[in-house]
């Protein structure tokens, strides 16, 4: 078996926020199946910086799956055709040889297009300032262990913690629906002692903030959950319903 | 007022009202399929008559009627709302989308389903309920019954709107309990199931009349 395969690219380009964007196809030949998808597009800048061509715009950072940076819609998938699998962390050992790939950006009201593959997800960052967070005096550092928490309850908090906001369950939902993003972010601090003081405010506030940057709404589907490289359960979204709905009942 | 329009006007808000007119029809469902398994008597509808009788002559399910068409209009209503919504969600689509990978084609087409199931409630509205409700039609319900089912273009047309109606509750019955929150990990597998045996049994039972009649075991 071969170790390089040519490609077909068929990659979105698109100048700024303001100008209409266009598909551009691109031959790339002897591509190694070691290589990321990553990889691959940087040997493709590469080819075209040395052809004095403006290089393709995308997204990355940790490259190792972690940070939520990477995204890319790759073949009609977020994060392409691999389960629980981010863009830095698919390989082209995955596509065979002559194959064309389609790389689009996330599409979104609230993710509107910046340059070619790049996205502003600023939006999610605005759900973030809303109420994902605990408020805590400063001080000494308090004890580890001081405050118990289950183990089955961390568990699950960790689950919605895993979460790292890349924004695949927004780009592949049919609706562009940010539920599963801010379900798991409700999530992990509504589980723990520490989450609890702002419990009520959090939840209003945050699906607050995420209709306000115009996001599509939940039909259940579970594409998000399919689509999430960190596989962040929908029953967070049930929880975050569940939460919402309380807070309702509490507050007024 | 004010706190009312509070709970409603974000999106859960509103899928918490779709969810709950949605179970609302689910209940109608059982009452209407209990009253068309009664037709297994084989009494030449004596019991069915009997029954729809019943039906119009109580005051409460008079009143009820008005609330079964509320909910279906708030159903029908919510439901364009919030697919309006989600379209301008996505303004631009894509030009390659692989949704079979993730989602199943009934959970994406509940728009669709839905219509259908609009369209065979006017047809099914016009033979039966309308004439009776408002046409001071003081006929024999079965004879109406038998007769509509003679003909199989209506029959055919009829056993494909349970169909489809079966997947439109296959996803939305379950849909309502995530939407209202009482689902989580462990009990979600069994909700899911319980919502397709639930959409099973409404389909089937449903589509079992015609296709008795079309046999003669029910005459
Ligand atoms: S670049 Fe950090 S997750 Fe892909």
């Amino acid at each position: 078996m071969s170790d390089t395969i040519n490609l077909t690219l068929k990659i979105w380009r698109q100048k700024d926020a303001s100008s209409p964007g266009k598909f551009e196809t691109f031959k790339l030949d002897g591509v190694s199946t070691h290589m990321s998808f990553l990889e691959m597009m940087d040997v493709l800048n590469e080819k075209l910086i040395k052809e004095n061509k403006e290089p393709i715009a995308f997204d990355h950072d940790c490259r190792e799956g972690i940070c939520g940076m990477c995204s890319m819609y790759i073949n009609g998938r977020a994060h392409g055709p691999l389960k629980g699998t981010t863009t830095c962390q698919l390989h082209m050992r995955h596509f065979h040889d002559g194959q064309t790939i389609t790389i689009e950006p996330w599409r979104a009201k609230g993710f509107p297009v910046i340059k070619d593959l790049v996205v502003d997800r600023n939006a999610f960052e605005i759900i973030m300032q809303a109420g994902g967070f605990v408020s805590v005096n400063t001080g000494s550092p308090a004890d580890a262990n001081a405050i118990l928490i289950p183990n089955p309850i961390a568990e699950e908090a960790m689950d919605g913690a895993a979460c790292i906001g890349c924004g695949a369950c927004v780009a592949t939902c049919k609706n562009a629906s940010a539920m599963l993003f801010v379900s798991a972010k409700v999530s992990q601090l509504a589980l723990l002692p520490q989450g609890q003081v702002e419990r009520a405010e959090r939840v209003m506030n945050m699906v607050k903030a995420m209709d306000e940057a115009g996001f599509g709404n939940c039909t259940n589907t579970g594409a998000c959950e399919a689509e999430c490289p960190k596989e962040v359960s929908v029953s967070h979204i049930a929880r975050l319903n569940r939460e919402y709905l309380m807070a309702n009942l509490k507050n007024r | 007022m004010s706190s009312i329009t509070k709970i409603f006007s974000p999106t859960i808000g509103r899928k918490v009202l779709m969810a709950l007119t949605g179970l609302f029809l689910c209940v109608f469902l059982c009452e209407h399929l209990y009253g068309n398994l009664l037709l297994y008597y084989n009494d030449h509808g004596h019991q069915f008559e009997l029954y729809t009788h019943i039906l119009t002559r109580t005051l409460l399910i008079r009143i009820v009627e008005y609330v079964l068409f509320g909910s279906f209009i708030i159903h029908m209503i919510d439901a364009l709302m919030l697919t309006i919504n989600n379209k301008k969600a996505r303004p631009i689509g894509y030009a390659m989308q692989k949704s079979s990978e993730n989602s199943s084609w009934y959970s994406r087409n509940m728009g669709l389903t839905g219509s259908i199931i609009l369209f065979f409630l006017i047809v099914h509205l016009r033979t039966f309920f309308f004439p009776h409700r408002f046409l001071g039609d003081t006929g024999s319900m079965f004879a109406e019954v038998v007769e509509a089912f003679k003909n199989p273009l209506y029959s055919g047309f009829y056993i494909l709107s349970v169909i489809i109606l079966g997947l439109h509750l296959n996803h939305g019955a379950q849909s309502a309990f995530h939407t209202l929150g009482l689902s989580n990990k462990s009990y979600a597998p069994i909700i899911k199931l319980c919502g397709t045996v639930f959409a099973l049994i409404i389909t089937l039972g449903f589509a079992s009349v015609p296709v008795a009649f079309y046999f003669e075991f029910l005459k």
